[in-house]
């Protein structure tokens, strides 16, 4: 299994030379902004450009570009200066590349627009309270805010706003993609939106003005390794005239045509880009969308089998590691101690932040990060059931086996480990139903399966794919258990059946 | 010829055993006897190395047991337990044949020894053939037997062999034991709580008190010549009926 894990991982490593990958975080301007900038570079017709869309947050995506895994992404001015450089005075593209060249890296190409963090109500509430500034919030202590998990804990996001303003709120965390209609359904009065988001008009917000100019100025940049230019000259002369070509209001269009009209983001881009190149501004139609038809759209297959890999592969490798550390903590009380302890640690290790974690420890994105989080985290089941199922075979069975005079590893093969058996497979389904369900995070970080789907839909706030994601997820998680209950019957011995 | 030298064993502050010497005459059946907890079944564990002493030795035929030689010499030792021991997951002839398997023994003598022992124990063929779960009590205890005598090994160890079975089956399988000690003349060590069994199956009884042995020798010598009133006790306890014991 491993070797052939490695087998389908080197044709990526052996062209690394000849692409160029483009990287995108996990929001609807962010995947266009990427597909654009990747069909450009493939226009150039010297490299193959990759697109690795919706790469969880700024941490992992700035992890992807520092380890090389990706050479390129969009991003924003502000964004640089407060998380990734931790500096607020670095808001020029100057001094944000002084900083930047140090590990090697640049932004370049403004693309013509500013898109800034802001506090947004439904505009009837505004209106009712009096609200037209963000100063404006502090005198109505019982408004309701729900803003996401990364403004939430960006420096230029709540911890400082709330300094800046002296706010009384304590809010809540709703995804972004969520937050329109917890606050159409009033379930929160506030939320944190981006200036150039397509649903302004759309739910009738008002957008508070930031009176106190606490926001720093987000400027869509390309932020790059410095040897992309080197290595793409013509790649990087068409990309650099992309400069100054978006508008704010042509990125609104932009995100409106993805989140409103429900085009894929990959003819939003194209639509763009043939317009940019003077051709008549002919998208590649959707036709018409049914549920069905995104569920078993073209990717269905592909994205199948990157989720059966991650959720297998890793699996092998748990068991290969599980049921031998299973086995020594059955056999010696002090490992035991330290081993499940080990194991259970591991399983509060939040995932994105396991993830975030180990792309610079692989120097990767994609498969291999995905495979060793899914591998981590489906140890516990199989080694906490290898052994509680060993410690619960009858003394006197065990020591009939001593008795008998079998060597200590036949002891362990013929008598012991199938006596556990039942316990070992009930773990080790457990940890595959449960890898089936965590293995759709991996697509936070490039590695695919069905939780593409589910990160795109969240992005786009779009219900339908989400569910396209998440259905395909539940029915793989009932044939494994299904799966498993057959092996049940196939493997365990019928003299242990009641 | 199995000795036991001054071997001990405590468990915590519990004496299971005290300095005991004793030996297993050959090709004879030595009965280890005495009420619940006096150490009859530490001393046969010991013989099988499942009990280590804390001090003494084992010597098996003038090599003393340790840990290293302890598999080879379970080889030379068939070991029975209350209810047969059997692994639930093998059927009856997988139970049978598992070490001889294990230790490579060709198929056609492993087949032919597993004939020779259902003939022995008078196990059916179809019998062999069924898991633990789906065997009598007693098919299970005789099952047991051949397992332990698979490699035709010298000594023969059972540990309260018959203590789960009713009384008819338990009847009929102390006849078949004794039948079986008679044909095969080995080393036999059997404990038992039961003086009826033991004056029926033993050429020597061990008579065992509180973890020390009380009395060694013939069902005669018990009887004849008791060495402390105990002994006396102990016999007519039984409600048997069993000779007059002298004063």
């Amino acid at each position: 299994m491993a070797r052939a894990f490695i087998l389908l991982l080197l044709p990526a490593w052996c062209f690394a030379q000849d692409t160029l990958t483009v990287g995108s975080k996990r929001f609807t301007e962010s995947y266009i902004l990427g597909e654009i900038v990747a069909r450009v570079a493939a226009d150039a017709g010297e490299a193959r450009a990759v697109h690795k869309p919706g790469l969880g947050n700024t941490g992992i995506v700035f992890a992807a570009l520092r380890s090389g895994a990706i050479d390129i992404y969009p991003e924003y001015t502000g964004t640089i200066a407060f998380e990734v450089l931790n500096d607020p005075k670095a808001v020029d593209i100057r001094a944000i590349n002084r900083e930047l060249a140090k590990s090697g890296l640049g932004v370049a190409v403004p693309l013509g627009f500013n898109n800034s963090y802001a506090l947004a109500m439904l505009d009837t509430r505004a209106g009712a309270l009096g609200i037209r500034s963000i100063s404006d919030l502090s005198r109505h202590a019982g408004l309701a805010l729900g803003l996401s998990h990364e403004f939430l804990n960006r420096n230029d996001g709540w911890p400082g706003l709330k300094h800046a303003y002296r706010l009384p709120f304590a809010p809540r965390g709703v995804d972004h993609g969520l937050a329109y209609e917890a606050l159409a359904a009033a379930q929160i009065d506030v939320m944190d939106i981006y200036s150039t988001d397509a649903k302004i008009a759309k739910y009738g917000l008002r957008v508070l003005e930031d009176d106190l100019r606490f926001f720093p100025r987000y400027e869509a940049v390309l932020l790059y390794r410095l040897d992309v230019p080197q290595r793409f000259p013509a790649t990087w002369a068409a990309l650099a005239k992309l400069e100054n070509r978006i508008e704010a209001s042509r990125m609104i269009g932009l995100n409106a045509e993805a989140e409103l009209a429900g085009k894929s983001f990959d003819a939003v881009a194209a639509g763009f880009v043939s317009e940019l190149g003077g051709a008549a501004a002919v998208a590649p139609g959707d036709g018409p969308r049914t549920f069905f038809g995104i569920l078993f759209g073209g990717d269905f297959w592909r994205l199948t089998a990157e989720h059966l890999l991650l959720v297998f592969a890793s699996l092998a490798a748990s068991m290969l590691a599980g049921i031998p550390l299973g086995v020594w903590a059955a056999r010696s009380p002090p490992a035991s101690a330290w081993i499940l302890s080990s194991v259970g640690l591991l399983q509060t290790i939040p995932s994105l932040a396991l993830l975030a974690f180990l792309i610079p420890l692989l120097g990767t994105i994609g498969t291999a990060p995905a495979l060793v989080a899914l591998f981590l985290y489906a140890l516990l089941p199989i080694v906490r059931n290898t052994a509680s199922g060993l410690a619960d075979i009858p003394l006197a069975l065990q020591e009939a086996a001593r008795a008998l005079g079998l060597p200590p590893l036949a002891r362990l093969r013929l008598i012991e480990l199938p006596l556990a058996a039942r316990s070992v497979l009930a773990g080790i389904k457990t940890s595959a139903v449960i890898n089936v369900g965590t293995a759709t995070i991996a697509a936070f970080i490039g590695a695919g399966g069905y939780g593409e789907r589910i990160a795109a839909g969240l992005a786009r706030n779009d219900n339908e794919m989400l569910l396209a994601g998440a259905i395909p997820a539940a029915a793989m998680a009932l044939l494994v258990q299904g799966l498993f209950d057959l092996l049940d019957r196939r493997l365990i011995s019928e003299g242990l059946r009641a | 010829m199995i000795t036991l030298e001054n071997v001990s064993k405590r468990y915590g502050a519990q004496v299971a055993l005290a300095p005991t010497t004793l030996g297993f005459p050959a090709r004879r059946t030595t009965v280890l006897i005495g009420p619940s907890g006096c150490g009859k079944s530490t001393l046969l564990r010991m013989i099988v190395g499942l009990a280590r002493p804390d001090s003494g030795r084992v010597l098996i035929d003038g090599e003393e047991l340790t840990a290293v030689n302890a598999d080879r010499a379970r080889h030379g030792i068939g070991y029975v337990i209350q209810d047969g021991g059997l692994f639930p997951h093998l059927t009856a002839e997988r139970n049978v044949a598992l070490l001889a398997r294990c230790l490579g023994r060709p198929q056609q003598w492993i087949g032919q020894r597993v004939t020779e022992l259902a003939r022995l124990t008078r196990i059916p063929d179809a019998a062999l053939a069924r898991y633990p779960k789906d065997l009598s009590g007693g098919q299970r205890q005789r099952i047991g037997v051949m397992r332990a005598l698979m490699l035709d090994p010298p000594v023969l160890l059972l540990d309260e062999p018959l203590g789960a079975l009713d009384p008819v089956t338990r009847f009929e399988l102390q006849e078949e034991l004794k039948r079986m000690f008679a044909a095969l003349r080995k080393t036999v060590v059997l404990v038992t709580h039961d003086m009826n069994e033991a004056a029926y199956l033993g050429d020597h009884i061990v008579l065992l008190r509180e973890g020390r042995v009380v009395q060694a020798g013939t069902l005669d010598d018990l009887v004849r010549r008791p060495v402390e009133s105990y002994v006396r006790d102990f016999i007519r306890a039984q409600r048997s009926t069993l000779p007059e014991v002298a004063s």
